[in-house]
């Protein structure tokens, strides 16, 4: 291999930004280059500076943030000397950002052809028809569905990996040397995120491109990236080729990081996920010695005292920490695999706790005007009679893309929403659909932990406050001061916090520690089942599995059930013994944990699992891959719901048959017209499905 | 986008049939015996009773309403109970056509001024010019129109004498350029109370949009500024805008009284106030119909033009 100059390098940077009239360190002696055609892995836990860095490597700033030292070169030249009329000619031209959230990532009063053509109208100095010429064929090259129609579309009118496509259309249709791409697969369903992840590798390399990958998920950047940088407190911690760092991570950081995610049911169903204690440093006080020596587990005196150097190893990773020597020689022994636990019961000694029978929620309603008019009413069939249990101190998971009707059939059984038909009957006794109805009793025993603690808790509400609320509410209002302030501690107790955090306000918490309380709130009254809604996907990996084990523990200790809901399988299979997976509003298998992740299962299960990026780039994807989006819940589709995406499908009977509910053994059923040996079969030898069209 | 414009349409008709109903149950409870107000106080009880028969004011309320609808829709206003009982229309729309010069011009100046300032203002938010900016609209929208037409008259027609001080000679047929020596001051007069809103709504809106990721990303295409601005951020920021705009139309049409008297120009804000100091009905209802209708107008077209800028709303 020649010798390559890195398309671009930082060397030692340090970025600051002034809050409150005082500078705040946030990106510490970085030191990054990536070379023509590699794709570079940007991981750290919000707050890490990740996203400063990418832009910085734009020399794009927030108003109040500086470069306070360091150079950044690209393709030779300073950038960071360039005025922002001069970075208008580059960015955009030389180097474009795939940002995070496609939909508020794209004006939405422009049509798409409008705002990929004006890339190529500013830089290339096309005419508006040419630009649209381009548009499309850069639409065709990332294989949206119909690009001639989504040329003339809205934003709002476009699904997330729709929009996705479209904002990687736009920034490959200047042909640039360096691509940022800025969590670009976060906002999106795991089938459509792998189809995006494949997508970009073939783009990055016919493009002659380079790219930044930044991003909290260790699957994706495992399966993508050649080089990882992994950034902590604004600190590189360790950057070494992929393989390298996912199969022999040094830095104490980044082999907390890869044990503390769930992976695949088999292997660590019944065990206990590593966790990294504490929490990052606030950047107000950045420590004089290594950032991470609070949370360390091997930490010795020098690591508090001194800062340790950037130093690169001689096979040529990027290290900061003073034992990487000893690490390496695997002399400290820190755990590198999750820890087993005790298994819990047999399922079906377990009684039915909550049994919810033919659920059905339809939203729209038809207005006077349609009626007048005579439009045919078409309502969105959210909850499609659906029926499902769940055992007591057991966990069903329920998972699906979104737009499958996850969030509305939780929403129905606490009764957020009143389901149009259907019974629940929680502990044996029928309770209402509609939530003014229910009994206290019943609200007791059915609590729901919402996905974004941000929201769950009234801000001008302290934590102490919040949970007195809830308990004063459902004791009738008899529970006495004292015990209430008792039970308050016995509660933060139980979800790790000290008693102190009582008088604290939301806006004093981390997001880890609000769905600590969220949950905290949800245990109060000792409940039957809990109900959570994505429990942890705004939060950290890091601090996911804290929740997790959390949420584990007090199911052992309160001996409550959950039905949890995930779009994130590893989440599901780490906590469920049984597994619902759910599309279109319908239930198309059911079982417990092993029997889904096993064969024979639905064709939709057996695309999901497949699509889950794999924390290990040896094992590169699957071959199945679901193309096009979960059709609309207003006009669902004949026969079976699945098959218009179906890499299965079998022929017209799919298409006109509503599929039977089938008994795969065990209390396992799959709605599918493949019988189960046949199914069985097929998945056993891996016989290679054809991918589906592209969907209109 | 058909569909849409139907909707508002019939939706306005509807709030146009109840606000008649309003209007002329208004003009039912309003104190007095019209014929006793509408007659020489030297008036006998039969000529009273003569002048009910002949105007109706014997039949039943309903029956009076449905002729009244029946005559204003086909044209018919009345007659008014001033001296010599002359007919309503055409007085009423020549102060309508007055009041629609004086809420053009007034627009014509407050919609670029203020959305200017609001820009400028956003842009350099929390600097000294947001600062100046802010406290000048503000301070002027606190001062009573009399107090700023006043100020004006003294430096525009007293002392630099660049434009008449009362609109006593509107100029017949119209030259524009006599339209705008007489327009002007109470235009800026209006415009000052406008200004505070626009800019504050518009500087708002800028703001609000400059958070927005899509800024970043056209930013980073490497587009100019100015296009960034004035194609991708504007058109967003100005729809809440729109409405107020929108709504200030039916007060520039009906509510400049105090205007319309500092500068005497007849608009119909103070016809309408002399109408109700002598329960002259067939004026009220007739100038209250107008400024509904006006407004309501106003509205439509606010709704069309924010579903013009804002596909979500045009494609729903």
């Amino acid at each position: 291999m020649t010798e390559q100059h890195p398309i671009i390098e930082a060397q030692s940077v340090y970025i600051d930004y002034r809050l409150k009239k005082e500078w705040l360190n946030v990106i510490h002696d970085v030191s990054l280059s990536i070379n023509p055609l590699e794709i570079h892995g940007l991981v750290g836990e919000s707050g890490s500076g990740k996203s400063t860095l990418a832009l910085a490597l734009m020399n794009y700033l927030a108003a109040n943030a500086r470069v306070r030292e360091g150079s950044i070169t690209f393709a030779g030249e300073n950038l960071l000397a360039k005025s922002t009329q001069q970075m208008r000619g580059i960015w955009g031209s030389r180097i474009n950002l795939v940002p995070q959230d496609p939909l508020a990532s794209l004006n939405p009063s422009y049509t798409i052809g409008d705002q990929i053509g004006e890339i190529t109208r500013r830089h290339k100095n096309l005419s508006r028809q040419a630009s649209q010429e381009r548009a499309l064929e850069m639409l065709k090259k990332v294989k949206i569905a119909d690009p001639d129609d989504v040329l003339n579309r809205y934003p709002h009118q476009l699904s997330g990996g729709m929009l996705q496509r479209v904002t990687i259309a736009m920034a490959l249709s200047t042909q640039p040397q360096l691509l940022i791409l800025d969590e670009p697969t976060t906002a999106l369903d795991v089938t459509t995120q792998a189809v995006i992840l494949d997508l970009f590798r073939e783009l990055i390399q016919d493009n002659n491109a380079a790219a930044l990958y930044v991003s909290h998920d260790l699957g994706t950047v495992a399966q993508l990236c050649d080089r990882v940088t992994v950034l902590y407190g604004g600190e590189v911690m360790e950057s070494a080729p992929v393989h390298d760092l996912y199969a022999n991570p040094i830095n104490p950081y980044t082999i907390g990081l890869l044990a503390s995610l769930p992976q695949h049911a088999s292997e660590t169903r019944e065990t206990r996920l590593n966790t990294i204690a504490g929490v990052q440093p606030s950047l107000a006080e950045r420590p004089t010695g290594c950032v991470f020596a609070d949370r360390c587990p091997v930490v010795i005196d020098q690591c508090r005292e001194h800062k340790p150097p950037l130093e690169t190893m001689p096979d040529g990773r990027l290290m900061r920490c003073w034992r990487w020597p000893e690490l390496e020689r695997n002399e400290l022994g820190l755990d590198r695999t999750p820890i087993a636990l005790d298994t819990s019961q047999e399922m079906q000694d377990k009684p039915v706790i909550m049994q919810a029978d033919q659920v059905t929620k339809t939203f729209g309603e038809q207005t006077l005007f349609d009626r007048l008019t005579g439009k045919a009413f078409n309502p969105v069939r959210a909850v499609d009679d659906v029926s499902i249990q769940v055992r007591a101190q057991s966990t069903v998971g329920l998972v699906g893309e979104s737009g499958s009707g996850k969030t509305t059939l939780a929403r129905c059984l606490v009764a957020l929403y009143t389901a149009d038909e259907g019974n629940i009957e929680l502990c044996g006794m029928d309770i209402s659909r509609e939530l003014s109805n229910r009994t206290t009793d019943a609200l007791r025993n059915l609590r729901m932990v919402f996905q974004n603690p941000n929201d769950a808790l009234n801000p001008y509400h302290s934590v102490g406050d919040a949970l007195g609320r809830t308990l004063h509410v459902l004791s009738n209002g008899t529970i006495s001061r004292q015990d209430k302030r008792k039970r308050i501690v016995e509660l933060l107790e139980a979800v790790r916090l000290t008693p102190e955090y009582a008088k604290r306000y939301p806006a004093e918490l981390s997001g880890g520690e609000k769905q600590r309380v969220a949950i905290a709130r949800a245990f109060a009254a000792d409940p039957a089942l809990v109900v959570a809604d994505e429990p942890t996907s705004s939060l950290d990996v890091s601090v996911q599995a804290v929740i997790l084990n959390l949420l584990k523990d007090l199911r052992a200790q309160q001996g409550a059930a959950y039905l949890l809901i995930s779009h994130d399988l590893d989440v599901v299979a780490y906590l469920s013994d049984q597994i619902a997976v759910m599309y279109l509003g319908e239930i198309v298998e059911f079982g417990d944990t092993e029997d889904v992740y096993n064969t024979p299962s639905h064709p939709y299960t057996e695309a999901l699992i497949s699509a889950i990026p794999s924390p290990d780039p040896t094992q590169k994807g699957s071959e199945i891959r679901l193309e096009g989006d979960v059709p609309s819940a207003r006009d669902i589709p004949s026969g079976c719901r699945f098959h218009t995406r179906c890499p299965r499908k079998i022929g017209a009977v799919c298409e006109q048959q509503e599929p039977p509910w089938v008994n795969a053994g065990d209390g396992h059923f799959i709605r599918c017209h493949i019988p189960i040996d046949e199914l069985r079969e097929m998945q056993a030898n891996k016989t290679n499905p054809l991918t589906t069209e592209e969907q209109a | 986008m058909g569909r849409y414009v139907l909707r508002r349409t019939l939706l306005l008709g509807v709030t146009l049939l109840i606000t008649s109903v309003v209007v002329f149950a208004l003009t039912q409870v309003l104190p007095g015996d019209i014929a006793t107000l509408n007659t020489s106080q030297f008036a006998s009880e039969e000529f009273k009773e003569a002048f009910r028969e002949e105007r109706g004011l014997n039949e039943p309320v309903p029956v009076q309403y449905v002729t009244w609808l029946t005559s204003f829709v086909t044209g018919d206003w009345g007659n008014s109970f001033n001296r010599g009982n002359p007919e309503v229309r055409p007085l009423v729309l020549d102060r309508l056509s007055n009041s629609l010069r004086l809420a053009g011009m007034t627009l014509l100046i407050a919609i670029p001024v203020s959305i200017l300032l609001g820009v400028v203002a956003a842009l350099n938010e929390d600097s000294w010019l947001d600062s100046i900016i802010s406290i000048f609209s503000l301070s002027v929208v606190g001062l009573p129109e009399f107090v700023t037409g006043f100020v004006l008259i003294e430096i525009f027609a007293n002392n630099l004498g660049w434009f008449s001080s009362t609109s006593t000679s509107i100029p017949d047929g119209g030259s524009l350029t006599g339209w705008l020596d007489v327009l002007i001051l109470p235009a800026l007069t209006a415009t000052l109370v406008l200004l505070a809103y626009i800019t504050r709504m518009t500087r708002a809106g800028v703001i609000d949009e400059l958070k927005k990721s899509y800024v970043r990303t056209a930013t980073l295409k490497g587009l100019p500024q100015r296009k960034i601005i004035f194609k991708h951020v504007l058109r967003n920021a100005l729809l809440p805008t729109i409405t107020v705009i929108a709504i200030s139309i039916g007060w520039l049409i009906g509510g400049l009284v105090v205007i319309e008297r500092v500068f005497n120009y007849p608009g119909l804000g103070r016809e309408l106030v002399t109408a109700v100091q002598s329960q002259n009905i067939p004026m009220i209802q007739a100038i209250v119909m107008l400024i509904i209708l006006t407004f309501a107008l106003a509205n439509l077209a606010a709704d069309v033009l924010y579903a013009v800028l804002n596909p979500r709303i045009r494609l729903e």
